[in-house]
């Protein structure tokens, strides 16, 4: 089995996998973080977004060995020092997870967003969302976390 | 503490461990040793099965053991049982034919079980699945109502003659016959309520687990109801002592009544894994839950309203043919007669109503229920009918809905379908509706749109459910095989703190939160200190789990009981310790109090005396540990108004809801921020139903064509507009926490309000669902040059 190194929220990994290893499943089977969903088979829900070199990646549409060498940041990577990054603390504060499946996708997928735009309308987070589908939120109070999150982080 | 009591939206306890990562659900429990199940499925929707060979799937890499449906016959296993039995027009229950875990004879739908393969990867299980070589003679196979009732049909099963499981009805026929020969006008309205797929977004799984020394069985599965599971795999199929498994449902990723039912998957990984000495793990891909969880919906219905001259209504005939799918799912049969039927008196004064139901087994995944469960369809049937009525008797929606409204003086109101109505009040939630959606604006907003080239549209929904299921005898009378109570015990623990064990299941409700809140007002101990356990049949009194709405009625009723005993039995040590009777001692914010003096002892200090009975009275046992059960004395009645408006691009076809408003009467509510955030989730489920949701068999082959996010068009986030939600509160007279439920009625009010509103932006009577871009821009611009 080839071997597939990576950085993985800030530590270094290495592992054996095979070939049609997801990156999904190398999270979560190999090093147990079980934080990162998988909601679907066809890349369409977005349950296992997570950060591949700082950009938002659907972990099952990638196998392990593309990932070899990236810095991977998943949802149990994102809170530093004990304390929850904004996204996470405004996804609480305004009530933006139900059953919590969807969320370590929306969370990640949604700091990528305001990666890209610190400054989003709420067209433009509805739109950016479209790749991860959430059944018990209807999305408002997700959108609401997402603009909330957007004003704390610009200060 | 009004800032964590009842009423405080307070954040969610939950919601640490779901946001960084640490949510355990099914799929993230491995146990040592544990081997992977991968299920063969029918690909045909119709086959008899003349025989499998499983030899080369067996000699394949990893693999144990290869199980067919003679295996678990061998072993006795039974057929997954119906609950509840539904007595026809004849006085005769429901056809019940076997349903097995692994199909013997026949393959009844694209997705049934015929084989299971466990091996040490899933992978390998997978691979040797595909060398299971089943010999199947294909047979013609039925997908809709209407074609498996022809004569001629493929028959399903032996023990149900053309497909029919029951042909029941409710209400007086010549009653209502002669309620319409004196109508004025009647409506008429033919409806299709679409099939849906639920799509929790945690696909099912189960891990099952035997333990030889002990001769017991453990299960992990991703239940709504673990005890009800436990009591149906125990009593009904595995025959086993109830003593001997434990089931356990952590965390899980929503559920929307899909996850109440007992399935072949977690059937076969329990029975299985004594067969292979290893616990059987299997996790469903998504492909596999749209084939294999329960359904939703599926009615074809033809409705007629009577009134007289000035649009009161004199009577209802409803008649409907609802899917079973291929087998019965546990409650399937209620679904469309008691969930169903009992509801269709509405919110209106209609005397006499009459309903026949027939209920129909096609080639199909099984139908049961899915959010709202009957009453959606019921709210759909008359919120349309009272909607083409107003239009046919040129009355004004909200004012024909106002004429026929039960009045706040009329309760306890008796339907003629039925239920007793304790409370409600009606028109307080439509005024308060209009006011919100600035309803006498609506005609300035349209003409804006026109102006624009769009066509707006506005429509109503007045929904009521029957919530907070059920008193037990009520439903016992009406065929189901449970009681339908729920349990609480509230611990308290020798240094102050309090857990509690509740048979309601949390799969999103947030119940970690909502019953702290209640505990800790109840019993004065600060929110941080109470925790809150469920989904785990192993350290939790029989419960009854968590659909229906019935959570916070049902289950908080009985924390709130238990939390009375503990305060009862407190005053006695609290008595003791300051040395006064009994009936001297007042409870107040956590504080026992001797009335007139300032001795006062706190509720964690009599817990620990309690513990460390050293100065206690004689009479008393030690410990502070209480149960309760609670069985409710009615349904709850939570009903509202919700009203949608459309603004239709009649280029595109496009439907885009401009605004929305909903207002519910709940009753009394604990935490208004989880509240509000259930009434979202309801109405984007109801919206899907009536905007995208589809579910599609090919009519000739029976293959699932709408079977992955690519075909089954899920509500995004760029589908649905914010929610504008408001309240009403008449607080339910007949549960001790004047509650009523809120976890379906958006569910249960979105479709009908959608179709009103797009069907009244296009000027027509009535539309199927979904309204789809290209079915409205085909209905815009046929009536666009109907016009010209």
């Amino acid at each position: 089995m080839p071997s597939v190194s990576m950085t993985v929220n800030g530590r270094a990994v290495t592992g054996d996998v095979e070939g049609r290893t997801l990156l999904v499943q190398f999270l979560r089977e190999n090093l147990s973080l079980t934080g990162t969903h998988v909601g679907c088979d066809t890349s369409q829900c977005g349950a296992c977004v997570v950060h591949v070199d700082g950009e938002s990646v659907k972990s099952c549409t990638l196998l392990a060995l593309q990932a070899d060498g990236a810095e991977v940041t998943t949802i149990e990577g994102l809170a530093k020092n004990g304390e929850l990054h904004p996204m996470q603390e405004a996804f609480r504060e305004n009530h933006g997870l139900q059953c919590g499946f969807c969320t370590p996708g929306m969370v990640m997928s949604a700091v990528d967003l305001l990666n890209k735009n610190p400054n989003p309308d709420e067209g433009e987070i509805r739109e950016w969302l479209e790749g991860n589908i959430c059944r018990c939120t209807g999305y408002h109070n997700i959108v609401k976390a997402i603009q909330s999150a957007a004003q704390t982080m610009r200060g | 503490m009004p800032d964590t009591g009842i009423g405080a939206s307070v954040r969610r306890k939950e919601d640490f461990r779901f946001l960084t990562g640490q949510g355990r659900y099914t799929d993230d429990i491995n146990r040592p040793g544990q081997l992977h199940a991968y299920f063969v499925r029918s690909p045909h929707a119709h086959a008899r099965i003349k025989g499998i060979d499983r030899s080369k799937a067996e000699s394949s890499p990893g693999v144990h053991a290869v199980f067919i449906g003679a295996d678990m016959a061998a072993d006795n296993v039974g057929s997954l049982p119906c609950g509840w039995v539904v007595t026809d027009r004849h006085g005769e229950p429901h056809k019940a034919p076997p349903h097995f875990p692994l199909a013997r004879d026949k393959a009844r739908y694209v997705g049934d079980h015929v084989a299971v393969v466990i091996a040490k990867t899933y992978a390998q299980a997978k691979e040797a699945g595909e060398q299971v070589q089943v010999d199947y003679e294909e047979l013609p196979a039925t997908v809709n109502v209407t074609a498996a009732l022809a004569s001629g049909a493929p028959q399903l099963h032996d023990e149900a003659p053309g497909n029919l499981c029951y042909d029941w009805v409710l209400g007086d026929e010549a009653e209502a016959d002669a309620a319409f020969a004196k109508a004025a006008h009647v409506t008429k309205v033919d409806l299709i309520n679409n099939r849906l797929i639920p799509n929790a977004m945690e696909p099912r799984a189960a891990i099952g687990e035997y333990d030889g020394g002990t001769d017991s069985y453990t299960l992990y599965s991703t239940s709504q109801n673990p005890h009800l599971l436990k009591l149906i795999l125990c009593a009904f199929v595995l025959g086993l002592n109830e003593n001997k498994l434990r089931v356990i449902a952590p965390d899980v990723g929503g559920g929307f009544g899909s996850k109440i039912f007992c399935y072949a998957e977690e059937t076969v990984c329990t029975w299985a894994a004594k067969k292979v000495k290893a616990p059987v793990k299997w996790t469903g891909d998504r492909s596999e839950a749209f084939t294999s969880d329960a359904h939703g919906r599926d009615h074809v219905t033809h409705a007629q309203l009577a009134m007289d001259e000035n649009g009161k209504f004199l009577g209802m005939k409803v008649d409907t043919t609802a899917n079973m799918g291929a087998y019965l799912s546990s409650f399937s049969t209620s679904v469309p007669t008691y969930l169903y039927a009992t509801l269709l008196a509405g919110q209106y004064t209609t005397p006499v109503i009459f309903a026949n139901v027939k209920s129909v087994f096609t080639n199909t995944s099984p139908v049961d229920a899915y959010r709202g469960a009957g009453r959606p369809e019921a709210t759909y049937v008359v919120e349309r009918l009272v909607e083409v009525a107003a239009r046919e008797m040129k009355l004004d929606p909200a004012e024909i809905r106002r004429r026929n409204f039960i009045q706040p003086d009329q309760f306890p109101y008796q339907t003629p379908v039925a239920l007793q109505y304790d409370i409600g009040n009606y028109g307080q939630s439509m005024d308060k509706a209009l006011e919100m959606i600035d309803y006498d604006g609506f005609p300035a907003r349209k003409a804006a749109s026109e102006a624009k080239g769009k066509l707006r549209g506005i429509g109503f929904s007045a929904y009521i459910e029957a919530c907070g299921i059920a008193p037990s005898a009520v439903v016992g009378s009406l065929g189901a095989g449970v009681g339908l109570w729920e349990s609480a015990q509230v611990r308290f623990n020798a240094t102050g703190s309090v857990t509690i064990f509740t048979g309601s299941h949390s799969h999103g409700q947030g119940h970690e939160t909502t019953f702290s809140q209640l505990v800790s007002q109840t019993l004065g101990v600060p929110i941080e200190n109470v925790e809150i356990v469920h989904g785990d049949t192993g350290s939790i009194p029989m419960g009854m789990g968590t659909y229906g709405s019935r959570s916070l009625a049902v289950g908080g009723s009985a924390i709130a009981r238990a939390c009375d005993k503990i305060i009862e039995k407190s005053k006695k040590i609290a008595a003791h310790l300051m040395e006064a009777s009994v009936e001297d001692v007042e409870f107040d914010n956590g504080t026992f109090r001797v009335a007139g003096t300032d001795k006062e002892k706190s509720i964690a200090e009599v817990a620990f005396t309690a513990y460390v009975p050293h100065n206690y009275p004689e009479d008393v046992e030690p410990g502070l540990d209480e149960t309760a059960f609670y069985d409710p004395l009615n349904f709850t009645y939570p009903a509202g108004v919700h009203i949608c408006e459309v603004e239709i691009d009649p280029a595109t076809g496009v439907t885009e809801i401009v605004d929305w408003v909903a207002v519910d009467d709940f009753g009394k509510i604990i935490n208004p921020m989880v509240v509000e955030g259930q009434v979202h989730g309801g109405i984007a489920q109801g919206v899907g139903q009536a905007l995208l949701e589809n579910c599609v068999y090919d009519g000739d082959s029976g293959q699932l064509l709408t079977g992955s996010y690519m075909d089954y068009c899920m509500p995004r986030a760029d589908n649905l507009p914010s929610f504008r939600v408001g309240m009403t509160e008449t607080a339910c007279t007949h549960n001790p926490l004047g509650v009523k439920g809120c976890g379906e009625a958006g569910a249960i009010a979105a479709p009908a309000a959608t179709i009103n509103a797009i069907t009244n932006a296009l000027g027509i009577l009535s539309m199927d669902m979904p309204a789809t871009p290209e079915k409205v821009w085909r209905l815009a611009n046929q009536h666009a040059q109907a016009a010209e």
